[in-house]
C-alpha cells in the first residue's frame, strides 16, 4: 500500500519535471505556429489557430535555411569522422598501453574543458584571421573537433577499457598484430560505445553556437546564425525564430531518437565467464 | 610439440620502476624459477592463491617480461619474441571468446591471420570440433553457450592452432564439480591423443595429482618441490609440500627423538622408528625436537591394549564425520589437532577415548626450524602400496 502511494507520489515528480524542462521546447513549437501578433502577446495563448507562415518566410529562397542546413551537417559530419579518427587510436594507447603518465593526460585533457570558449576567442579569433579560417567551413570543423576531442578519447577510453583484458591477450596469443587485434577485436566489441561517442559528438558539434556565431559570416555559416538572423536591426521576430529554431532541432532530435535503438549495450555479455 | 626450459627466471612488478629501485622493492612475484619439461609432458603447477603460477604461464606465453633469466620454447631462447610469435595456444580461466564471433570464427581466428587456406580452416575446426563434441555448436555466439560448453570452445580454440606448447590457467575453475572432474578426464584424453607438451595451473591439489605427469607446487613466488604426483605424495620435501598434497591434509605433531634414536615420544604419543628411517639422520637430533607428519589415511583404530604398542597415540574423540566409505575422525593428542580417516563402520564415538597407531614407514619427520623433511621413507613399497 505504502509502497504504491510512493510510488505514485515519485511517477507525479517525474512527470512535473519533465514537464517544466519539456516546457520551453513545446513553448518554442507552439510559437512557431503563431503569427508574430501571437507570439508577441503577453497573455500566454495556447488556443489559436496555427499558421504555416513563419516556416514558409524561413523556408523561403532568401533565407537561405538549406545552405545553413548543409554547412550543419557538413562541419558536425566530418568533425565527428576526424574526432573518431583521432579519439580511437589515442584511447586505444591510452586503454592498452597505459604508461604511468595516462591517468593524467586524460584528466589533463578533459580540464582544457573547464576553460570557457570565451577565454580563448581572441586568439583564436587572430591566427584564424592571419590563416584565411574566418567563415571558412574547415575552420569551424578543426573548432568542433577540438571542442570534441577531449570528451570523445574519455569516452572511447571507457568503452575500451570495458573490453575484457583476457580477450585482447587471447588475440595477442592468436596471432594478431597490435592492428588487427585493434580492428578485428577490439573494435568490434566496441562498436555500440563508438556509436554513442560519435552520435554524442555530433550533437554537440550541430547545437554548437558560440564559435558559429562568432567565427562564420555567411559562407560557412550553420544554423545557429540562421536562427539567430530573425534577431536583426528591423526587430525581433518570435514567430520566425522558433520556426526556424524548430526546423534546426527536428534533424538531430530525429536522428538521436533513432539511433538510441542502434546503441543498447549487451556484446560483450558471454565472452567471459 | 617442443622442450619448454625455464632458466633462473625471476619476475619483479616493479609498478613501472626499473633497475636497483625495483630490486629493492617487494618480494618477486617468481623468484629463481627453473624446470626443464620433457617433449610432450604435462606440466602441472599448483600452489595456493598468489604464489605465482598465473606469472610463471604468462612469462611463458609472452604476455609478461620475465625480468631474469632465460626462457626457451624447442630450443629457442623467446625473450625478444612476442606471444604471438610463439607458438603457443592458451585456454583461460575466464575463456575470453570472442563475444561478436560465432564458435567457428572463435576456433577459425588464428588461422585467418595466418591466411590458412579455406580448405585447411573448415577442415581443422571441424576436426577440432568432432574431437570436442561440439560440432553442433559451430554457428552460435558465445553468449549462448552454457560454461561447459564455452570451456570447450576455449580447448577447441587452442587445439586447432595445433601449437608446440598448450597453457591452460585453470580452465575448469568456472565450472561445476561434476563437470570439473568430467572434462580434467577429457582433458587428459586430449593430451594424450595429440601429445603437445602442455602447462597446466590449479589449485587444487587433487585436480593437480589427477592430471599431472609432473607437479610443480609453489609458494610465494619459490618452487617448493618438482615430483611425480606419487612421490609428491610419499617424499614431500617439506612441511608445505607436506601439507597441501593429500586430503585430508597430513597432520602434525612435535616430538622428541630419544636418546636410543631409534623412538619419538611427544606427552602422550610415541613411536619406534625402527629400520624406517636412516640412523644418521636420527643420530644427528638425538635429544631434540622434530616435526612428525602423519597422513590421516595412515592412522588405524587400534582397538586392543594400549600399553603393549610400540607405535601409538591416545586422545578423546572431538568430532567424527561418516562419509560412508570411510569416517574422519578428529582429536586432540599432545595439544596437536589429529584427523585420522578410519573405516566407514568405525565404531569411535565423539567423546570416547581412541588409541590409533601408524607403521613407522609412514611417518614423515621434517627439522622444526627449516621445516625441510628429515628422513626420507626409503621403503618404496611403502609409498605406492
Ligand atoms: N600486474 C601485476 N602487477 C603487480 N603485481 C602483480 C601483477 N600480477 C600479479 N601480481 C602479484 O604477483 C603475485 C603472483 O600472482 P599470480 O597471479 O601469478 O598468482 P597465482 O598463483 O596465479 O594466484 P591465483 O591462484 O590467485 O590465480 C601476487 O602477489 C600478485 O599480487
Ligand atoms: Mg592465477
Amino acid at each position: 500500500m505504502n509502497a504504491q502511494r510512493s510510488n505514485i507520489g515519485l511517477a507525479v515528480v517525474g512527470w512535473l519535471v519533465a514537464l517544466i524542462m519539456f516546457f520551453p521546447i513545446l513553448w518554442m513549437v507552439l510559437t512557431a505556429f503563431k503569427t508574430e501578433q501571437t507570439a508577441f502577446s503577453t497573455t500566454p495563448e495556447f488556443l489559436f489557430s496555427p499558421t504555416l507562415e513563419s516556416f514558409r518566410t524561413a523556408l523561403a529562397q532568401g533565407a537561405g535555411y538549406w545552405h545553413y542546413a548543409f554547412n550543419s551537417f557538413f562541419t558536425a559530419m566530418v568533425s565527428t569522422l576526424l574526432g573518431l579518427a583521432l579519439a580511437v587510436p589515442a584511447a586505444f594507447a591510452m586503454a592498452f598501453y597505459p604508461s604511468k603518465r595516462t591517468d593524467f593526460t586524460l584528466v589533463w585533457m578533459v580540464s582544457t574543458k573547464f576553460i570557457p570558449a570565451v577565454g580563448v576567442l581572441i586568439p583564436i579569433f587572430l591566427i584564424y584571421k592571419s590563416l584565411g579560417l574566418i567563415d571558412n567551413d574547415w575552420g569551424l570543423i578543426m573548432l568542433f573537433t577540438a571542442m570534441n576531442l577531449p570528451i570523445m578519447v574519455w569516452m572511447v577510453y571507457s568503452y575500451f577499457r570495458d573490453v575484457p583484458k583476457d580477450i585482447v591477450e587471447a588475440a595477442d596469443i592468436d596471432g594478431a598484430s597490435t592492428m588487427q587485434t585493434m580492428f578485428r577485436v577490439i573494435l568490434p566489441l566496441a562498436l555500440p560505445g563508438l556509436a554513442s561517442t560519435g552520435l554524442l559528438a555530433l550533437i554537440l558539434a550541430w547545437n554548437e553556437s558560440f564559435w558559429s556565431l562568432t567565427m562564420t559570416d555567411h559562407n560557412a555559416a550553420t544554423l545557429a546564425v540562421f536562427i539567430a538572423s530573425f534577431k536583426s536591426a528591423e526587430g525581433l521576430f518570435w514567430a520566425k525564430m522558433s520556426a526556424a529554431s524548430v526546423l534546426t532541432v527536428t534533424p538531430i532530435v530525429v536522428l538521436g531518437w533513432f539511433a538510441q535503438r542502434q546503441m543498447v549495450r549487451g556484446l560483450t555479455f558471454g565472452a567471459v565467464k | 610439440m617442443a622442450v619448454v626450459e625455464l632458466k633462473n627466471v625471476v619476475k619483479r612488478y616493479g609498478g613501472g620502476l626499473t633497475g636497483k629501485a625495483a630490486r629493492s622493492e617487494e618480494a618477486p612475484a617468481v623468484d629463481d624459477f627453473n624446470l626443464v619439461t620433457e617433449d610432450g609432458e604435462f606440466v602441472v603447477l599448483v600452489g595456493p592463491s598468489g604464489c605465482g603460477k598465473s606469472t610463471t604461464m604468462r612469462m611463458i606465453a609472452g604476455l609478461e617480461d620475465n625480468t631474469e633469466g632465460e626462457i626457451r620454447i624447442g630450443g629457442r631462447d623467446v625473450s625478444d619474441v612476442a606471444a604471438r610469435d610463439r607458438d603457443i595456444a592458451m585456454v583461460f580461466q575466464s575463456y575470453a571468446l570472442y563475444p561478436h564471433m560465432s564458435v567457428f570464427e572463435n576456433m577459425a581466428f588464428s588461422l585467418r591471420l595466418k591466411k590458412a587456406p579455406k580448405s585447411e580452416i573448415d577442415q581443422r575446426v571441424n576436426e577440432a570440433a568432432s574431437i570436442l563434441d561440439i560440432t553442433h555448436l559451430l554457428d552460435r555466439k558465445p553468449r549462448a553457450l552454457s560454461g561447459g560448453q564455452r570451456q570447450r570452445v576455449a580447448l577447441g580454440r587452442a587445439i586447432v592452432r595445433q601449437p608446440q606448447v598448450f597453457l591452460m590457467d585453470e580452465p575448469l575453475s568456472n565450472l561445476d564439480a561434476k563437470l570439473r572432474v568430467d572434462m580434467r578426464a577429457e582433458i587428459v584424453k586430449l593430451h594424450r591423443k595429440l601429445g603437445v607438451t602442455t602447462f597446466y595451473v590449479t589449485h587444487d591439489q587433487t585436480e593437480a595429482m589427477t592430471m599431472g605427469q609432473r607437479i610443480v607446487v609453489m609458494r610465494d613466488g619459490r618452487i617448493q618441490q618438482i615430483d611425480t604426483p606419487n612421490a609428491l605424495y610419499a617424499r614431500p620435501a617439506n612441511m608445505f609440500v607436506a601439507g597441501f598434497i593429500g586430503t585430508p591434509s597430513m597432520n602434525f605433531m612435535k616430538m622428541r627423538v630419544g636418546d636410543d634414536t631409534r623412538s619419538l615420544k611427544g606427552e602422550t604419543a610415541r613411536f619406534r622408528a625402527g629400520d624406517a628411517f636412516t640412523g644418521d639422520l636420527l643420530d644427528s637430533h638425538r635429544g631434540q625436537e622434530v616435526w612428525v607428519g602423519i597422513r590421516p589415511e595412515h592412522l588405524q583404530h587400534h582397538e586392543g591394549d594400549a600399553g603393549a604398542l610400540e607405535n601409538g597415540l591416545s586422545g578423546t574423540v572431538d568430532v567424527v564425520e561418516p562419509l560412508g566409505s570411510v569416517t574422519m575422525v578428529q582429536l586432540e593428542i599432545d595439544g596437536h589437532r589429529i584427523t585420522a580417516q578410519l573405516e566407514g563402520d568405525t565404531r569411535a564415538r565423539s567423546g570416547d577415548t581412541i588409541t590409533l597407531t601408524c607403521e613407522s614407514a609412514r611417518l614423515h619427520l621434517f627439522d622444526v626450524v627449516s621445516e625441510q623433511a628429515l628422513a626420507r621413507q626409503p621403503v618404496e613399497s611403502a609409498a605406492t602400496a
